[in-house]
């Protein structure tokens, strides 16, 4: 196995918007390994790896394929150089066959002119046999499984002779199952000689399944070691640049009126598949109630529901002091009774990308008094608020005028926040509050949140990240397949293990457990 | 005028002939749509071949210069829609109505350098491709005078759906189009180079858009006349946006297309005041279009009972 | 920390090239229209002299130039309304035709006597036939869910011929010897401002509107709201934005304008409607409403540099054998260009990440300041 058959050295890179997303970036890999790729999001490791195949060119740095340079401008030079990458979200197209999609671009032909399905099908079938992937080559995309979506993916690298496979967080989307079987299938790609690079946020599969392990943060390398040789708090150290644990001081709370009633909510997509299974669970003031659990359990529609995005469902939902029922109201009759909303879609939901910072700001109270002067918007009472509210939340921008689309995750979401906090809002809905953001600007949302609910609001944090939900809730409930699995009326006294097993489905608490948390008395 | 078989077969002859240029346009449209390039420039591309094809054909007195410059005309205008859109990511649809002004002026202002004329270039007669008669059905009763006759250019358009069925639906080629029509994510990842493809297809759909525009001047009519697509660029696309970029369904909507037309053509020597049935087809796309996605709400409505049930 | 005054931010540097892009778009298709001139015209120098100082040599053509900006005002206003909230509705260019229609029937068929009140009826009938045209397309995208593209093109059609079989058929005057309307009442028509030229009380009500449009979207609720959705639909409506109310107002009231402006210019420029089709003053006030990106406060400067290269290739076009469909060409390379936002990309992106590192050169700066 031959040392250093990859290494990206020096790499920078600048995006249009200013933002240096690479600064010096190193990383070499062997041939043969599993080499582990960490750092928070944001700290530049999808850039780099975009820079790897040829999706993004770096301003400066080069590329060493077995030792000698290469130029990779784009992703089709990239798969001819054996480089083969599997993104988190799947690049197939739904409508068509497993077999179509792995051949696409390399199609077997019939007459020099017309596509060969039968020879096509042959070739799928005996790729998925050499690799020992359980796939039927005729199915649609559409009907398969996340896992076997992410078969289908792997296999199209491999089918294309990619020799080194970068995976991009691909554990992200799967049951524990499917990632067992996947560590399976990436342990037989080693021992066949391929090397694979491993991107993730989860330490523990890095300790689990990696060789080596190279660490960013904030755009540059931080360092590379063999996992072997390091603990997962050394690692997480390295990622951090400081011990992970947070600590957030919590006064006690004093529990008040509900807030919140979520009653036997049921909703279908797709036609049949139950993404959310009689939930019910109730907020009341003073209280975080965080929701755990893989994402796509469920979590992004009842947000939905609770603020009034989505109305196809089956069941009640009553929010606010009022206990109105959300399907009666209009968006904005929600929030002006008292809702206030982070979706986890910032950039969709949380945020009007062109507009400045002060449209932003205002886009929930500009038709209502001091910031509206007859039908005219009063400018000066929008600057006003503006600009208190940019020192108050600490936003790093160059002025209220600059548009919100140039600044940095952090300072996005820190806008999004100093909107939705400020209205004074009896029941917050923060779902995945902190995603993507650098950890100033998590800690002071974290911090806020639990300020709003000493001061009275109702908290619904709906969060994939285990320490934001287990020190930030006051009480927990677990989503899995749609319902709830577990419900810790004491946040405080729960371990990750714990948490993550029932996250994972491996236990279920029985409905008598969980049906405490519905109880409006 | 009676209302007689005579007239029928002659209203169902012109029927067929409006036809051609739309199931061009309409066909030009549907593979752009399938690969996800659908813009508004037909009206355009088909007035660039039609013009180019006259004045070539015109200039060298040969048909097929005639036909080769039309169908340049037509697919580099449709290229440079598409450097400007992928290279230069500029909105598809601003383009296009930049483009239509462009063809719009432009060819006026080309024919009249050319022959001094700014309305038809009747000084400046384009060579026309020929009417064919069909053996054996020639002879049919009725049957003959609605089907044979024809310009060969109209048979063409008949034929090409299955063309562009085999294209789109059997070949690597029409399975990348649809790829990098449905997820052009999924096929940059398998290194398909998605902007080349989106040029193939621009360049395909242009072709064939090209030849409704050569079909107008070098077959339809012997000149050039200034906008004399007149709208048939803007039907296609709702020919093809109420077929659902299906091959059947856009060459029936079509046809239906070419009926309304052939109406407001033939009634008008009924001595009706045209103007009623000239905005027939437009008024017929309106409704095609408001029903059309109309039908799309009812299906999603029923869904939701049955799921319901 | 402070910040480094003398670092271009990177906002500074977007608006530097947006400025750029317009006046690079506009350099290369005067070049453009020039290389044609120098290519078919005997007399190239005198043609291009006459194509670029035409206008202004004298007082009666300065006024052709005026009078030509007024239409566009209103359509350009109205494009304003309508692709800020990124609705592609091009009925402007019917709705300008039947507002003409609007004010035709109101001036010929009736009477109230007072000019003021004739000729505001007049804008009011126009003003509500364009509506309706701006109207049907939006019905069809808040309702049926049909993208405007198609349906505002068709609707142009369907407006050209309502208007062309009501004034060829019961409308026409048959005295006209021509297919035309009955002439307007006195009262209707729209008085000269300035005695033997082209400029009319037209121009006034245009800078109102513009006056008015520019409030409406930049200082008023309704207008910021109209912003908003256009810029980002979803967004609206999670902060509880009526999205479909706002996305039928805006179309609903760039209709109201383009029928207005249909309205003033036949009442101005013409005694009866004879138009024997749609102007194309619609697409001129897209492409005025493009190059002013679509604040009406840069409507009028737009318009009139619009209005202006027409007059010029006009004249040119009586002097030289150079067709005045040059304006066309110059008109789409312009849009082109100024659409494309890739246009001059390299040179704004160095320009950023030359910032960028000057910003970083300066922070590690201070904080080696900060150190000592």
């Amino acid at each position: 196995m031959k040392e250093n058959i990859l290494v990206m050295e020096n790499i920078r890179k600048v995006y249009s918007n200013g933002f240096i997303a690479n600064e010096n970036v190193t990383l070499a890999v062997n041939e043969g390994e599993i080499h582990a790729l960490v750092g928070e999001n944001g700290a530049g490791k999808s850039t780099l790896m975009k820079v790897l195949f040829g999706v993004e060119k770096p301003d400066e740095g080069r590329i060493l394929l077995n030792g000698e340079e290469v130029h990779i401008d784009n992703p089709n030079a990239a798969i001819k150089m054996g480089i083969g990458m599997v993104y988190q979200h799947f690049m197939l197209v739904p409508s068509l066959t497993v077999t179509e999609n792995l051949v696409i671009g390399m199609e077997p032909r019939k007459d020099g002119i017309f596509y060969d399905a039968a020879a096509a099908t042959k070739m799928v079938r005996e790729a998925a046999a050499k690799y020992n992937f359980d796939l039927d080559p005729d199915a649609k995309i559409r009907d398969l499984s996340v896992g076997q979506k992410q078969k289908v993916e792997i296999l199209k690298v491999l089918i294309r002779g990619a020799k080194i496979v970068i995976l991009d967080e691909p554990t992200a989307v799967l049951t524990p199952q499917e990632t067992r079987e996947l560590f399976v299938e990436l342990k037989g790609l080693k021992k066949q000689g391929y090397t694979v690079i491993f991107i993730s946020h989860k330490l523990n599969e890095v300790k689990e399944l990696c060789d080596r392990v190279t660490v960013m943060r904030a755009g540059k390398t931080i360092g590379h070691c063999n996992v072997a040789d390091v603990t997962e708090a050394d690692i997480s150290r390295m990622m951090v640049g400081r011990d992970i644990v947070m600590e957030i001081d919590k006064e006690k709370n004093t529990l008040g009126e509900t807030v919140l009633s979520v009653q036997h909510v049921t909703k279908y997509i797709l036609g049949t598949k139950k993404i959310l299974d009689d939930v019910s669970f109730r907020i009341r003031r003073g209280e975080i109630l965080g929701v755990a659990g893989v994402e796509g359990n469920g979590q992004k529609e009842i947000s939905e529901i609770i603020t009034g995005l989505d109305r196809d469902f089956e069941g009640t939902v009553k929010a606010t002091p009022e206990l109105v029922d959300v399907r009666n109201c209009s968006i904005r009759q929600l929030r002006e009774k008292g809702i206030a909303h982070i979706s986890e879609d910032r950039m969709t939901y949380g945020i009007v990308g062109d507009g400045s910072i002060a449209d932003n700001i205002i886009a929930d109270r500009y038709y209502k008094p001091p910031y509206k002067q007859g039908l005219l918007l009063n400018q000066k009472a929008i600057n006003e608020n503006t600009d208190a509210l940019i020192k108050e939340y600490t936003v790093k921008c160059d002025n209220r005028e600059q548009p919100i689309r140039m600044l940095s995750g952090g300072n996005m979401q820190k806008v999004v926040t100093a909107r939705e906090f400020t209205t004074g809002a009896s029941l917050i809905v923060a779902n995945q509050p902190t995603r993507g953001i650098d950890i100033g600007a998590s800690d002071f949302i974290r911090r806020r949140l639990v300020d709003l609910r000493t001061a009275g609001a109702g908290v619904l944090l709906i969060s994939a990240d285990l320490n934001e939900v287990l020190e930030v809730s006051d009480s927990l409930i677990v989503m899995h397949n749609g319902r709830i699995a577990a419900y810790f009326p004491d946040a405080s006294k729960v371990t990750e293990e714990e948490l993550g097993e029932y996250m994972l489905g491996v236990k279920t608490m029985s409905p008598e457990e969980v049906k405490e948390v519905a109880d409006c008395e | 005028m009676t209302i007689n078989a005579e007239f029928i077969a002659s209203f169902l002859y012109s029927v067929i002939r409006i036809t051609t240029p739309l199931l061009f346009g309409a066909m030009g449209a549907l593979i752009c749509k399938q690969g996800g390039v659908l813009h508004i420039a037909f009206e355009a591309c088909m007035l660039f071949a039609a013009f180019f094809g006259m004045a070539a054909s015109a200039f060298t007195q040969n048909l097929w210069v005639g036909l080769l410059a039309g169908m340049v005309g037509g697919v580099l205008l449709m290229l440079a829609l598409g450097y400007f859109t992928y290279k230069l990511h500029a909105n598809i649809t601003l383009t296009g109505i930049a483009l239509n002004t462009l063809a719009s002026g432009g060819t006026v202002f080309l024919m009249y350098l050319m022959c001094g004329e700014k309305g038809a270039s009747t000084s400046l007669p384009s060579l026309v491709f020929p009417n064919i008669d069909i053996p054996l059905i020639q002879d049919i009763p009725l049957v003959g005078q609605v089907l044979s006759g024809h310009n060969i250019l109209t048979y063409v358009a008949f034929i090409l759906p299955i063309f562009v069925y085999i294209l789109i639906f059997k070949t690597p080629l029409g399975l990348r189009i649809r790829t990098v029509g449905e997820n052009e994510n999924a096929a940059a990842s398998v290194g398909i180079n998605v902007n080349r493809t989106k040029y193939i297809t621009l360049a395909i759909g242009g072709a064939v858009t090209s030849l409704g525009g050569i079909f107008m001047s070098m077959g339809y009519l012997s000149w050039f006349a200034r906008d004399m697509i007149a709208g048939r660029g803007f039907m296609a696309i709702a020919a093809q946006n109420l077929g659902n970029a299906a091959v059947l369904p856009t060459f029936v909507t079509s046809v239906l297309f070419g009926v309304a037309n052939a109406l407001a053509v033939t009634l008008q020597t009924l001595n009706l005041p045209a103007e009623i049935f000239m905005a027939l087809p437009y008024v017929v796309t309106l409704l095609g279009l408001a029903a059309y996605s109309n039908s799309e709400g009812k299906t999603k409505k029923l869904r939701k009972s049955a799921k319901k049930a | 920390m402070s910040k480094n005054p003398k670092i271009r931010t990177a906002k500074e540097i977007e608006q530097i090239f947006n400025v750029l892009r317009v006046v690079m778009a506009t350099i290369i298709a005067l070049l453009f229209a020039f290389l044609v001139i120098l290519l078919v015209s005997d007399d190239p120098m005198g043609s291009i002299s006459s194509f670029i100082v035409g206008p202004l040599t004298t007082f009666r053509r300065f006024g052709e130039v005026v009078s030509k900006v007024v239409p566009l005002l209103f359509t350009g206003a109205a494009v304003c309304f309508i692709f800020s909230a990124n609705q592609t509705n091009m009925a402007v260019e019917g709705g300008f035709t039947v507002g003409a229609l609007g004010a035709t029937i109101i001036a010929v068929y009736v009477h109230p006597g007072n000019t003021i009140l004739h000729i505001a009826l007049c804008c009011i009938a126009g003003g509500v036939f364009g509506m309706i045209a701006a109207a049907i397309p939006a019905i069809m995208y808040v309702k049926f869910n049909a993208k405007p593209v198609v349906s505002s093109l068709m609707m142009n059609y369907v407006c050209m011929y309502i208007a062309l079989g009501l004034i060829n058929h019961p409308m026409r005057d048959n005295n006209a010897g021509f297919n035309a309307s009955a002439t307007f009442d006195a009262t209707a028509q729209i008085p000269k401002l300035i005695a033997r030229t082209d400029i009319h009380a037209g121009l006034i009500i245009g800078l109102v509107v513009i006056v008015f449009s520019y409030i409406y979207l930049y200082r008023s609720q309704n207008g910021y709201e109209i912003r908003v959705v256009g810029k980002n639909t979803d967004f609206a409506t999670y902060c509880g934005m009526p999205v479909k109310k706002v996305l039928m107002k805006s179309q609903l009231i760039g209709g109201f304008l383009a029928g207005v402006g249909g309205a003033v210019e036949v009442l101005s420029m013409y005694t009866r409607f004879q138009y024997s089709g749609n102007t194309g003053l619609g697409f001129d006030g897209i492409m005025v409403g493009i190059m002013a990106g679509y604040n009406p406060k840069l409507v009028p400067l737009a318009a009139f540099f619009y209005a202006y290269v027409k007059e010029g290739a006009a004249i040119l076009a009586r002097a030289t054998d150079i067709p005045v469909e040059l304006v066309s060409i110059i008109q789409a390379i312009i849009i082109m260009l100024v659409v494309a936002e890739r246009f001059l990309y390299k040179q704004k992106h160095r320009m950023m990440v030359k910032a960028a590192e000057k910003e970083l050169e300066f922070r590690n700066q201070q904080a080696a300041k900060e150190a000592e």
